[in-house]
């Protein structure tokens, strides 16, 4: 016992170690901890009501300046205020949309891939299905249907990532579902339901991990593509999409008002791209080498 | 081969059967009156009531359902609540300028994506593989309704080389196949680099260097060949987000496709328009991952083999 906690405790470390040693993934990790502190501090950065939601057509399409960093919108309201809350969507959309992916996805793909046959056969039918619909559009569609809010957008996005997790989650259980581990566990006993979640899914988190984290930044996307045309966060709610919608009735005069809020996607995105490649790095160095 | 082909083409019904239940159901979720929203808020009741059944809103979702595939089944997509004329038509009519947008889209992803792979690849660690995947990095993190813009800003507001809509003449072509096809091209070339990395290093490729054989041919004859078949399932898997960025890139350029029509038959609840849009793009996408399979025989003989 004391020999496998110690030798899970390196293989960690280990991870770590490879991982820290990998500066872009260092500087994603870096730029997401800036980010999350962000959200969690947006009301001490910038009061919601007065600099947030509060109109004030005195101030509005001003420049960039010492006051209002990023200037402010055609409401008058400053636009890096709405950036620093909007990074709390973002985070939050980004975040629960992929663990209804990874639930879901994850219980099915397990499912299928220990039980195999026709309990497979089944459910990676009907994720081919889903499958065949890109995942924008089956988005779009399940907003069109329940109505455009914040549930709703994080409900569609995680739908639409279901079958993605289903497969990878079958292909990592089904790769080690013969081991002697599970065996063993059923040897002594331990119902399927057991043997899955205790034993079977633990030792093939790597592939989900690095997933899960580039599926945040396909979420974060999704969002902010859905409230662009107008079918996910609605005004006045500070979403990055939104804003940028918002800001194209004035391309030519305030071209801040689309800058920002594009900059801020961007680098959020980057951040979780280059961390996500560095834990595929770290958790499998084959693959660096 | 031919009797593979023919058997995916089989498999497409179920294919079309499903994803078009799928749609229908998710649709049939969607709260209110259906013949309210077409009639307005202030129609009568008797109004409201007599258009929910006429349209057969009042059955249950499988009867609906039911009927829509037997329209489906000669291809009848239904009729738009919002224009009354039939959604095929509607849907056919931009279908050119779509598949225009997403097949350019696609060339210019293509064309430019794997030879700057291969030579990342080729040239691992020079200056060229490091600007190249940065922009690689930026082009994957980028959206391309936030890049669209930018190159309105850029190149139709201020140089004004480029018109910033429509979709007549090859000028207006440029600015939302750049904005479509980065993403691609991006995840093209990452895929390309990675994959001529893996195969270089092969045997075959030492051997084939150590027999004198040139450097272009054991690049492009011996390793490219190779290192293809995950750059094909790349270029099938991102026609799909090709598509649903095609909705995204035809709403910032107001390009008439069917992207825009389904933007607005969403924001109209116009169900049956919606329904069309989706099931067409999910058939198109559905026939690309079916080319590409047949594509990957044709790279390599090792999997013709298994179809004979």
């Amino acid at each position: 016992m004391e020999n496998k906690k110690a030798k899970k405790r390196s293989m960690t470390m280990e991870v770590c170690q490879r991982l820290a040693r990998n500066k872009m993934a260092m500087l994603g990790l870096a730029i997401l901890v800036v980010l999350v502190l962000c959200a969690v501090f947006a009301d001490v950065i910038a009061d919601y009501e007065t600099k947030v939601v509060a109109q004030n057509i005195a101030n509005r399409l001003k420049g960039p300046s010492a006051e209002h960093w990023f200037g402010t919108d055609e409401f008058g309201r400053d636009i890096f205020a709405r950036i620093i809350h909007g990074s709390r969507v973002s985070l939050v959309v980004g975040l629960i949309s992929v663990s209804v992916s990874l639930i879901l996805g994850g219980i099915l793909g397990a499912f299928a891939g220990f039980y195999g046959g026709r309990v497979d056969n089944v459910i990676m039918r009907v994720m081919d299905i889903f499958l065949a619909v890109p995942s924008t559009l089956l988005a779009m569609t399940i907003v069109a249907a329940l109505g455009s809010s914040l549930v709703n957008v994080m409900l569609a996005i995680g739908v639409s990532g279901i079958p993605t997790y289903a497969r990878i989650v079958r292909a990592a259980v089904m790769s080690v579902k013969d081991q002697e581990f599970v065996e063993a566990s059923r040897a002594i006993g331990a119902t399927n339901v057991t043997t899955i979640f205790r034993e079977i899914i633990p030792n093939c988190l790597a592939p989900i991990i690095v997933q899960a984290t580039l599926s945040v930044a396909g979420a974060i996307l999704s969002t902010a593509s859905l409230s662009f045309i107008g079918l996910g966060v609605q005004p006045p709610d500070p979403e990055w999409g939104a804003m940028l919608s918002g800001g194209r009735n004035f391309l030519r005069d305030a071209v801040h008002l689309t800058l920002f809020p594009g900059l801020a996607i961007v680098i959020t995105i980057l951040a979780l791209n280059l961390l996500g490649d560095g834990l595929r790095d770290a958790l499998d160095p084959r693959l660096k080498q | 081969m031919h009797k593979y082909v023919i058997k995916r083409l089989i498999m497409l019904i179920p294919v079309v059967i499903g994803v078009s239940f799928l749609v229908f159901f998710i649709m049939s979720l969607a709260p209110g009156d259906t013949a309210r929203t077409i009639l307005g808020e202030d129609a009568p009741i008797e109004a409201i009531e007599a258009l929910n059944e006429e349209l057969g809103l009042n059955d249950p979702v499988l009867i609906r359902y039911g009927r829509y595939m037997v329209g489906l089944a000669h291809g009848d997509l239904g009729t738009s609540y919002k224009s009354g004329r039939s959604v095929f038509t509607e849907v056919m009519s931009r279908f050119p300028d779509t598949l225009k947008l997403a097949f350019w889209g696609m060339i210019f992803a293509v064309v430019l994506s794997i030879p700057i792979g291969i030579i990342s690849a080729t040239k691992q660690y020079s200056l060229i593989d490091s600007v190249s995947m940065v922009f690689a990095l930026l082009g994957v993190a980028t959206p391309n309704f936030w890049l669209g813009l930018m190159l309105i800003i850029g190149f139709s507001l201020h140089l004004r080389w480029f018109p910033s809509g429509g979709s007549e003449g090859w000028k207006a072509l440029v600015l939302p196949v750049i904005t479509l096809g980065t993403g691609c091209m991006a995840n093209i070339t990452r895929t390309t680099r990675s994959s001529m990395l893996e195969v270089i290093r092969q045997d075959y490729i030492r051997t084939a260097k150590a027999k004198g054989v040139g450097y272009r041919s054991v690049i492009y004859k011996h390793a490219l060949k190779n290192a293809l078949i995950p750059v094909v399932t790349v270029i099938g898997l991102q026609f799909g987000s090709l598509l649903g960025g095609a909705v995204l890139t035809e709403a910032v350029f107001s390009w008439p496709g069917v992207g825009t029509y389904l933007v607005n038959s969403i924001k109209a609840k116009d169900t049956p328009a919606v329904l069309g849009c989706v099931i067409i793009f999910s058939i198109c996408f559905s026939i690309v991952n079916l080319c590409v399979d047949i594509l990957y025989a044709y790279i390599d003989p090792r999997i013709k083999s298994k179809y004979k």
